[in-house]
């Protein structure tokens, strides 16, 4: 149990540095936000460990380190975990196609919170751009559920 | 496929009720928001995050630098040789202008003495390093590897070696957020070189590109004027370059579409100079004598509010490049 834990922490450590590790311009807008698939993930598979306190979290920590303002991704991570946590029992009967649709869409409502914060706070950017990572998210959604499948294979 | 790797069914007794939980996380996150946003108290708990995340940041700047210090440790003799001889030479071209500067700097200051106004004038840079980190895509900041500790404080402002590169957003013990002048949310006064037009430069979200919204259709601006910071407001030290003007266009009846170039090296840059200066005595015998020297945060903050621009400017230009002006 203790490695399992482990390994949340880890991967909430590694999914927020990817989040601000220096990708060149042209790339740096389509960013997934691995941090959040990986909270998703954890969510799904192991909800009494990994809850909304883990998701609270590593939003926080997202905000202090992209500087934004404090409890903006805190927000956003938690209601993105609680509405993972309602569908839960759902999503694990998906195949992975229909998962990763739903997951596009907790994208989506991710992204649009953070939109309109960002417009509540004066920082509003309106271009189609900033939409981009909820599809490069989606489609990196398999991907995350097989590394943390082995994963959790290799650490139980 | 995602596995049930453990049992999550409700039982009676286990676990905190969930949506009581997620409203008050959610409560708090608000709560958060509002005072980031409002209050100043916040920055402690800002504070001591940013000491738990900072050694990430280090971390994901540390191979980069790594790289780095390995390309300049084994760079092959010829190119250094090629350098060394490019870089002898401006040094000499540089050596024998600052031989006239020396003395052009000492006629003005005994010119600025005589009207006892020295303001203007760099008295402390400190080099700092751009951590290689990405803020956000969309804002245009940079974090810089010294804080508090070394005397960084609000509202400083940040060049580079070509000009004007931005101000200090935020500050934490060891690091410092900095907003660049190319940033929607930045303005900067500035004023032509060549006409001596004063007016404001909006960054655009761009990095390559500054608008001037205020400029008249009548107002004397070319393609090719360089613009420099009138230091107006008490953030920037004047007189030094801020951008060239890349295109104007008269064709409204009121307002001009004048764009400019950022003259500092905006995306390429990897150290910058933190600046401290004397905040400028506006040029008017009835505005008060502008503060001392800012050493620290407090007394640059309140230097900042005070000092007063001449009425003569267009109205933007009092709040020029407040950061997070929202409040």
């Amino acid at each position: 149990m203790l490695a399992r834990r482990l390994l949340y922490w880890a991967s909430m450590a590694v999914g927020l540095v990817l989040a601000i590790v220096p990708l060149p311009a042209w790339l740096d807008p389509v960013r997934p936000d691995l941090a959040l698939l990986a909270m998703i993930y954890f969510v799904l598979t192991s909800p009494r460990i990994a809850g909304l306190g883990y998701a609270w979290l590593s939003g926080l920590f997202l905000d202090v380190l992209r500087g934004m303002v404090l409890g903006q991704h805190a927000l956003g991570f938690l209601v993105v975990g609680y509405v993972t946590h309602k569908l839960q029992l759902r999503m694990r009967m998906f195949p992975i196609v229909q998962q990763a649709v739903i997951v596009m869409m907790l994208l989506g409502l991710y992204h649009f919170l953070m939109f309109w914060i960002d417009g509540l706070t004066g920082h509003g950017f309106t271009g189609w751009v900033r939409w981009l990572p909820v599809v490069s998210g989606a489609l990196l959604w398999p991907l995350v559920v097989a590394l943390g499948d082995s994963l959790t294979r290799r650490s139980s | 496929m995602v596995e049930l790797t453990h049992d999550s069914r409700p039982i009676i007794g286990r676990g905190p009720p969930l949506t009581a939980y997620f409203f008050t996380l959610a409560a708090i996150s608000v709560a958060l928001m509002v005072a980031d946003q409002r209050y100043r108290q916040i920055d402690r708990i800002r504070e001591s995050l940013s000491s738990v995340v900072y050694p990430v940041q280090r971390a994901v700047d540390l191979p980069f630098r790594a790289t780095d210090w390995v390309a300049g440790s084994f760079a092959d003799r010829s190119r250094l040789r090629q350098d060394n001889l490019e870089l002898t030479a401006r040094l000499r071209l540089a050596n024998l202008q600052l031989q006239r500067f020396a003395v052009l700097e000492e006629e003005n200051r005994r010119l600025r003495d005589m009207r006892e106004n020295t303001a203007g004038i760099a008295e402390k840079v400190l080099v700092a390093a751009i951590l290689n980190v990405d803020l956000d895509p969309f804002r245009h900041r940079v974090l810089l590897d010294k804080g508090a500790t070394d005397g960084v404080f609000k509202g400083q402002a940040v060049l580079d070696g070509d000009g004007i590169f931005g101000q200090v957003a935020k500050v934490t013990s060891s690091t410092s957020e900095v907003i660049l002048i190319s940033d929607a949310e930045h303005a900067i006064p500035v004023q032509s070189n060549r006409s001596g037009v004063r007016t404001i430069a909006v960054g655009t979200g761009d990095q390559n590109k500054l608008s001037l919204p205020f400029v008249t259709v009548e107002s004397d601006l070319q393609e090719g004027d360089l613009l420099l910071s009138t230091g107006m407001g008490g953030v920037f030290p004047p007189g030094y370059p801020v951008a060239k003007v890349s295109k104007v266009r008269r064709a409204g009846s009121t307002f001009a579409l004048v764009e400019a170039r950022p003259t500092a090296q905006l995306d390429r840059a990897r150290e910058v100079l933190l600046v401290w200066f004397k905040a400028p005595v506006v040029d008017n015998a009835l505005a008060p004598p502008a503060p001392a020297a800012p050493d620290d945060a407090e007394n640059a903050t309140t230097g900042q509010a005070a000092t007063t621009p001449p009425a003569a400017v267009p109205a933007p230009a009092t709040v020029p490049a407040a950061p997070g002006g929202g409040e």
